[in-house]
This record gives C-alpha cells, sequence and structure tokens, in this order.
C-alpha cells in the first residue's frame, strides 16, 4: 500500500495530496471556493473535460522537482498534467479501501 | 462567384492530440491553404478533397477542442466555425468529428456534444491501427448505433487509411443531401453546465463499455519513456540538452544556407548596379528593396530550423512534458507553463512566438507571455553581438575550457531570460494582481512516431507565414528605413557618406544628447533609427554611417574600425542596450495585432526603452568606473 498523507473519515483524500504511485477511484469533483481568481464553477467544468469525473480511475505517476508540482495523472486511458492546486478539488479513494 | 457555388465545406473536429491535422494532411495532400481568420490570427486551415463519387469539397481543421465551451482564441474558432457564428465564413455542411481510437472517453464526450449542434456528422476514430495493435477491440456498428451517428475507421499516416472516411462522406451526402441553406439553424446546444457535462460523459462512458473492449496494461513504451523524461531531476537535464542541441544545430546548420542567401543577395545587388542607371532608383531597388529583403530572409533558415525541432518533438508528444516540467519555474515568475513554446520560438524570432501565445486560454497569461516574449535573444540580434564581442571581447579561454567570447554571449542570453522572468514576476504582481490566472491542465498524449510528411508540410507552412510577413510588412518598413536614411540627398560637394545628410542622421542627432549619458555616440545614434526595421540591420547601418564599402560583408574589418572609435564601455552599453530594447517595428506590429491594444502595444515600448536604457546607463558607468572608459 502506498503512503496515505492526511486522511479522511472515511478512507478518501484529496488528489492534491496524494503522493506518486497513489492509485485509486475519484469519489467527488468538489471546488468549493473562488480563489485564484476563475470561479470554481469553471473549474469544475475544466476538470470534468478532461476526464476528472465520480468513477474514473486515476494513479499519480510523476511529479514536478519543485515542491512536488505539478503532477502527471493517469486517469482511465489518458494522462493529465495538473498542479496540485488544481487537484485538491478531487477527492479520491485509495484502491482496496 | 456566390457562396452557394462554393463547393461544401467539411469541418473536422476534435480532441486535441486526436491526430486531426495528420488526418487533414492525409486527405488534402499538399491542396490546402493556411491564411489567418478574420480579425483574429488563429491559423486557419483549409484544402481541398476529391471524393470517390467525384464530389470536390472544401474541408477546414479546426484548432483542438474538448469542449464547445470555448475558453482560448483557438477553441472560440472552433466553436463559431462548428455554431455558423463566425462572421464571413459559411457554415460546415458536415463535421467529422475525429477520435483518437486508444482514448475515446473524452473524444465520444466531445462528439454527443457535437451531436447536439444538430448538423450530419461522422465520427472517425483515427490510429486505429495503434488501437488494433495494442488489443482494443472496437465494435464500430454497435458504436455507431449507441451515438446515431456512422463511426468509421481511419488510420492518416498510412496510404489508403482514408478510403472508408472517404467512402462514408459520400454516402452521407448522397443519402441526405447536404442541407443548402447559408444560415444553418444553431441545433439545440448551449454552454452545458458541470451537472450536464457529468451526466454527457456518463452517456459516454456508458457507450464505451458496450462498445469497446480494452486491453488492461496501458501504452507500455509511453510509460517506459515518461519515467526517465518526466523524472524530477533527470526530465530536467534532459529537456534542458534538448535545448542546448536545439540551439547547437540552429546555430551551426543554419550557417550554410544564411551565407548561401546573404551571398545570392549581395550578387543580386551588383547585377543590379550594372543594369539600373546611377540614381535614387538604382538607391531603392538596391539599397531599399534586395538588402531589405534580404537581411530578412537570411533569418529563413534559422527559423526553419528551430521550428523543425518543435514540430518534430511536438509530434513525438514531448512538448507537452516539457510544459510539465518548465510549468513551476515559469509559474514562478507569474508564466503559464503553455508560455513554454512561444517563448522557446521567440529565440528564432518573437513574431512566431507571440502569434504561439493563442494556445494560453486567460488574458492574463497571454499578454505577459506576449509582453515578455521580445526579451528572448532572437536570431536578429545575433550580428550585433557577434560583430562588438568579436571586436572587443578577448578571444581568451577561462578556466582552461572556455571561451571568454562565448561566456559573454551566453551570458547576453541569460540577460534576456532572467529579465523576462524578473519582467513577468512584476507585472504580475502590479498589473494583474486580482486578474485570473489560468489553471494549468494539459494532456500528456502518447508518444507517436513522427510522420515525415506532417513534419514537411507543417515546415512550409511556417515558411510561408515568415516569408508572407517578410514579403508585407517587414518589406514596407525596410522602404520606409531606407527612406529615412537616402532623403534629402547629399549635395554634389559632399565630403561625408550621404547618410550623413538624411532624415535618419537629423533623428540621431536629436537623439544624441538622450543617449550621450549611455555613452553612446551620434553615430549609434543614427544605427539604431534602421536597426528598428531589423535589428541586425544596425550592423549595415554602422557600416554606412562609418563609411566602409561592404563592411557588412567583412565584419572584421567594421570591428576594427569600431574598437577606434568606441571605448569598450561604450560598446558594453551597447551590448546591454540590444538586450533589452524594443526594436523591430514588425515586433510591435504583431503585438498590437495580437493584443488588439495599442494601449499594450506603447506599453511594451515604453517598458522595454525604460531597461534598455536603465541597462545602458549602468553598465556604461560601471565600466567607466572600472577603467574601460
Amino acid at each position: 500500500m502506498p503512503a496515505i498523507s492526511r486522511k479522511c473519515a472515511d478512507n478518501t483524500l484529496a488528489l492534491g495530496t496524494a503522493p506518486v504511485g497513489f492509485a485509486g477511484r475519484i469519489r467527488a469533483v468538489e471546488v468549493r471556493s473562488d480563489d485564484h481568481g476563475v470561479p470554481a464553477l469553471e473549474r469544475e467544468r475544466r476538470l470534468i473535460e478532461l476526464g476528472f469525473v465520480e468513477g474514473a480511475r486515476v494513479e499519480v505517476l510523476h511529479q514536478g522537482l519543485f515542491g512536488g508540482d505539478p503532477i502527471a495523472v493517469r486517469v482511465n486511458e489518458a494522462t493529465v498534467a495538473l498542479r496540485r492546486r488544481e487537484a485538491a478539488a478531487i477527492l479520491v479513494e485509495p484502491d482496496g479501501g | 462567384m456566390s457562396e452557394l457555388a462554393l463547393p461544401a465545406r467539411i469541418a473536422l473536429v476534435g480532441n486535441p492530440n486526436s491526430g486531426k491535422t495528420a488526418l487533414f494532411n492525409a486527405l488534402t495532400g499538399s491542396r490546402q491553404k493556411v491564411a489567418n481568420y478574420p480579425g483574429v490570427t488563429v491559423e486557419r486551415k483549409e484544402g481541398v478533397v476529391q471524393t470517390p463519387a467525384g464530389l470536390t469539397v472544401r474541408l477546414i481543421d479546426l484548432p483542438g477542442t474538448y469542449s464547445l465551451r470555448a475558453r482560448s482564441l483557438d477553441e472560440i474558432v472552433t466553436r463559431d466555425i462548428v455554431l455558423g457564428r463566425l462572421a464571413g465564413e459559411d457554415v460546415p455542411r458536415l463535421l467529422v468529428c475525429v477520435a483518437d481510437a486508444t482514448n475515446l472517453r473524452l473524444a465520444l464526450r466531445l462528439a454527443l456534444e457535437l451531436k447536439r449542434v444538430g448538423r450530419p456528422m461522422i465520427l472517425a476514430l483515427n490510429m486505429f491501427d495503434i488501437a488494433r495493435h495494442r488489443g482494443f477491440e472496437i465494435d464500430l456498428d454497435r458504436l455507431s448505433a449507441e451515438l446515431g451517428v456512422p463511426v468509421v475507421a481511419s488510420v492518416a499516416v498510412r496510404r489508403g487509411g482514408t478510403r472508408d472516411l472517404l467512402a462514408r462522406i459520400d454516402e452521407v451526402i448522397s443519402e441526405r443531401g447536404l442541407p443548402q441553406g447559408l444560415v444553418a439553424p444553431e441545433g439545440t446546444w448551449s454552454e452545458p453546465n458541470a451537472a450536464e457535462l457529468r451526466a454527457t460523459q456518463r452517456q459516454a462512458d456508458r457507450i464505451l463499455d458496450a462498445a469497446v473492449r480494452m486491453p488492461g496494461p496501458p501504452d507500455g513504451f509511453t510509460r517506459r519513456v515518461d519515467r526517465v523524461v518526466l523524472h524530477p531531476v533527470f526530465g530536467l537535464v534532459i529537456l534542458l540538452t534538448i535545448l542546448f542541441l536545439m540551439f547547437q544545430a540552429v546555430f551551426t546548420w543554419a550557417q550554410a544556407p544564411m551565407e548561401l542567401i546573404k551571398s545570392g543577395f549581395a550578387g543580386l545587388g551588383v547585377w543590379v548596379g550594372v543594369v539600373l542607371p546611377q540614381g535614387w532608383l538604382l538607391s531603392f531597388v538596391r539599397d531599399g528593396v534586395i538588402s531589405g529583403l534580404g537581411s530578412v530572409l537570411v533569418f529563413l533558415p534559422q527559423i526553419l530550423t528551430l521550428f523543425f525541432f518543435i514540430l518534430l518533438l511536438e509530434d513525438f508528444g514531448y512538448m507537452a512534458r516539457a510544459a510539465f516540467l518548465m510549468d513551476r519555474i515559469m509559474g514562478g515568475a507569474g508564466l503559464h507553463g503553455r508560455a513554454f513554446i512561444p517563448l522557446l520560438s521567440s529565440f528564432a524570432c518573437a513574431i512566431p512566438g507571440i502569434m504561439a501565445t493563442r494556445v494560453i486560454a486567460s488574458r492574463r497569461g497571454r499578454l505577459a507571455t506576449i509582453l515578455v516574449a521580445p526579451l528572448m535573444t532572437c536570431s536578429a540580434r545575433i550580428p550585433v553581438y557577434t560583430l562588438i564581442i568579436a571586436a572587443f571581447v578577448p578571444a581568451q579561454t577561462v578556466l582552461g575550457w572556455f571561451s571568454l567570447q562565448g561566456l559573454v554571449m551566453l551570458g547576453l542570453y541569460a540577460a534576456g531570460i532572467t529579465g523576462a522572468l524578473g519582467v513577468s514576476w512584476v507585472f504580475n504582481r502590479l498589473l494583474w494582481r486580482r486578474d485570473p490566472s489560468d489553471p494549468f491542465m494539459l494532456e500528456l498524449p502518447d508518444y507517436k512516431r513522427p510522420v515525415l510528411k506532417n513534419l514537411a508540410l507543417g515546415l512550409m507552412q511556417r515558411g510561408q507565414i515568415f516569408l508572407h510577413r517578410a514579403g508585407t510588412t517587414i518589406f514596407s518598413m525596410m522602404v520606409v528605413i531606407w527612406f529615412l536614411c537616402s532623403v534629402p540627398p547629399a549635395p554634389a560637394d559632399a565630403t561625408d557618406p550621404a547618410i550623413n545628410y538624411s532624415l535618419a542622421a537629423r533623428i540621431g542627432q536629436v537623439m544624441e544628447p538622450v543617449l550621450h549619458p549611455v555613452g553612446f555616440n551620434w553615430q549609434i545614434d543614427v544605427a539604431l533609427v534602421p536597426g528598428m526595421a531589423a535589428r541586425e540591420v544596425a550592423v549595415a547601418a554602422l557600416g554606412t554611417v562609418y563609411a566602409i564599402e561592404g563592411a557588412a560583408a567583412k565584419p572584421d574589418e567594421l570591428g576594427r574600425t569600431l574598437t577606434t572609435h568606441w571605448s569598450l564601455a561604450t560598446a558594453l552599453a551597447l551590448l546591454a542596450w540590444y538586450v533589452f530594447a524594443p526594436q523591430c517595428a514588425s515586433t510591435l506590429g504583431v503585438v498590437r495585432r495580437e493584443t488588439n491594444s495599442w494601449k499594450w502595444t506603447a506599453f511594451l515600448f515604453g517598458y522595454m526603452l525604460a531597461l534598455a536604457y536603465l541597462a545602458a546607463f549602468v553598465t556604461y558607468h560601471t565600466a567607466v568606473a572600472l577603467g574601460a572608459g
């Protein structure tokens, strides 16, 4: 089992905090705040359009050198690069959890 | 000819990386035309295709998108063409939705969204050979039944791989007849909200489950390569190595064709001197037209070499990885990861670089990139740098290894890059604190073998765009500069070079008191005026001012003259000036067009001028204080 940081009550965590090697499924996509300019609803739609929807399989494949950011995530059959800040809105459940 | 008489138009729509452009190339071959959409600089690619039934159709390749919910300029064009909203563009009668057969999930969602527009549509599953090779089992009939549109397999890169698609285009046209009128109904498309997007994706997932059986493991090759190429440390080392090799190639490979172009134009000038009588016409043709065009065209080999690498790496799938690796570094300066390619192109010339910023969705991210792109050391600065460095920096080695001249050159490049990052950082804090920053989200496509035909076509289009610019904007600027440099003509009893009597000289003399504090004499000031047309012209202008026959062709000689007229401090100040100076009118022109704002163009000019003055001032006085005055 990969190490999991910041565990939530029911085993889910934000994809933005997941380490490289993490594999699981998306439980929810919840963009809560309007911070960093782009409205929450808009950021939610962009995530969905790149395949981050409930039920999708995800695996964190790579991360950048500085602050482990951005991350490259396998989403079903595609690989998507995004910043951890954006990935924080994606709640994931580890395999076997 | 009325619009109705034109052959029917078919639009190719699809996700980025779906192989849409490769399919477009396969269908149209070299029978394609690249231009811009009216009012925006998004490239408009159209070609003519003959279907097996003998029908002629016009095919248009639209920029890749995940949704009609457009954000960047590129995506807005796709949406407006599909919906028939773009003025001056006729409505496509048939949509061909292109999908990567190995990555159908997002493509099917887009197909479902496109269906809602209410136009006849065909779904083309591209790269079908790769999908089959990797063990995908795709039931085309089932997929077609579920989606309610015809589905065909296509292989853009193989001969005959588009046969099914062309046959199906014929069928759709003959069965249903294409709707005629110019203004087609907009269908029922409206911007989907998050819930609708989720619902459509669920529907796409269900269709995918029903019609496609996917192999277990993903593409092993991509995984293995990424493990090395996206490694936090080695990834950056590899990226820097690639960039280094690229610049080496730009400077070494391009050398021979550049010499050829130079001597070709020189020969042309001599020939014109023989056939035309002495006078203003000869001067205009030789010094204005021929030397003007020559001084710009000489950069074509470098631009093509750089674009060869960019297109190659893009086709392979590496460029998205480069953006991933650079995102954090550039993000620290307030630049978007996607700004990487535009800034890289700017090392050849800022013009294609600035034009490439249209993929950046937010206005803030795009503007930041446009404002700093001219600080990248474009190839037009190189003749000036090499002239001054060769003349003033001693050819000695330091630390036993590095040539001092090479280090100074490297330092000038570094100054440009650091300047760009610093400027972007400052602007982001001062100007755009409240503007939304664009989230960085980018698909990393599976690696693919680059196809020679696509590379060749892409390179040809880059060349055409550059030549078109050289033939219009840049050329007209050169004519203006020629006018300033030759009017009024020198009096009959003139002892000085003719340029000393011209308007340019007068401008130089007016500038003298302003530029005296940074160590420039009036001859430099005069050379800076034609430098506005193209930076490297300043070299030729210095040659003219110092009245050395053919100085530009023999930089050694000009260099020796300069060492007797300038102090080292003046030379260094000029180098510092050149790193930042807002030169080349065509860059300003393209900034005006891309930002659609005189205000931002003036801002760019102003901030660069201020930086150049400051840099030259500090350099000059530091050098003088150190005894180089």
